[in-house]
């Protein structure tokens, strides 16, 4: 019963979170998109701002937008937000926060297939992320053009979230858009429907192999505020945690590893209370 | 103790996660003073046509 409500809390929040960072009803009616002051901010997941629900900014379009500018300009407002959500949750936001992590959990919640919880090669394909944000992210959107115009390259060739959350409902509303439909939206529409069936089979493919923003996250999961603690002393080597951990993760690597979401799945199954989620305000260096 | 070690070690007490919180305001202090808010907000309120894959 408390496994059960533990595991509730968690997906209550996301879906939370999500309706109020995407809460402009108006937007999914008309297929336009919100033009107040909240997007002036960014949000902390991945969140693409061409959502017509969208009341943020995606900090990953910010900073792209920042880098296709003239010459060439360091994105600091971008890079700001960035370094504080990771200070304060590292990989917390994509467990916890991520609207894109969301859709995945759910939709490996299906019951078809034997699920698994990653990918062959996991050790080599996790790499994936880093290749994308250094990539497609600075590299890409500083030097990439198409004519004499840069472009944000991980929003152009790959960003899901951008399709998902962005193209579809606007398609839907706005059918002066839906006659400029190209090769390049079935390119998407290509990578979200390969990356929603890996989903079903899969745990979270995208935040795992392909997510620059969980990339960055990740720097700064071992000392970031929100923490998972392991009492080394307490624990029997149960290995409970290992085998509820999504992404497979032994007790000294959760919430260390740049692979950790944060989940607290760990927390709930450890027979012996030895895991917890922590603010980390006192720990020190 | 010497000066040095004295704001060394007040420096050591300072949690990773504030610092990084602390450059993250100084960053986006500098993002602010250099006007790159208004750049997010005029790319964020209009249909960003490569997010949607039609640009």
């Amino acid at each position: 019963m408390k496994r059960l409500r533990q595991k509730n809390i968690r997906l209550l929040v996301q879906v939370i979170y999500t309706i109020v960072t995407n809460g402009y009803v108006y937007g999914y009616l008309t297929g336009k998109i919100y033009k107040g002051k909240l997007k002036y901010t960014c949000v902390p997941g991945l969140n693409c701002y061409s959502c017509p629900g969208a009341v943020g900014s995606c900090p990953l379009g910010a900073l792209q937008s920042a880098l296709n500018g003239k010459g060439f300009k360091v994105p600091f407002a971008a890079l700001g937000f960035l370094f504080i959500f990771g200070s304060i949750f590292g990989r917390f936001v994509c467990g916890w926060l991520c609207p894109f992590g969301l859709l995945q959990d759910l939709l490996h919640k299906i019951p078809v297939f034997r699920k698994r919880k990653q990918l062959p090669f996991h050790k080599v394909l996790k790499y994936g992320k880093y290749l994308v944000l250094f990539g497609l992210v600075f590299v890409g959107s500083a030097f990439l053009f198409t004519g004499y115009v840069k472009v944000p390259a991980f929003c152009k060739f790959l960003c899901p979230s951008g399709t998902f959350m962005g193209a579809i409902p606007l398609l839907g509303a706005n059918e002066g858009l839906r006659s400029q439909i190209g090769g390049l939206f079935y390119w998407k529409l290509g990578v979200l429907l390969c990356l929603v069936l890996l989903s079903v089979k899969i745990y979270r493919p995208f935040c795992q192999y392909l997510c620059p923003l969980g990339a960055f996250y990740g720097w700064f999961n071992r000392f970031s505020l929100v923490q998972i603690q392991w009492n080394r002393e307490g624990c029997t080597s149960c290995m409970a945690c290992k085998r509820a951990c999504p992404v497979n993760l032994s007790p000294e690597q959760i919430s260390v590893s740049a692979e950790c979401i944060k989940c607290g799945q760990c927390v709930e199954v450890c027979p012996e209370k030895c895991l917890k989620i922590r603010k980390n305000i006192l720990k020190k260096r | 103790m010497t000066f040095w070690n004295k704001i060394s070690n007040a420096f050591h007490r300072i949690p990773l996660w504030l610092a990084g919180v602390t450059v993250g305001v100084l960053l986006l202090a500098i993002g602010i003073w250099g006007e790159q808010l208004e750049d997010i907000y005029r790319k964020a309120v209009m249909i960003c046509l490569e997010c949607i894959g039609i640009g």
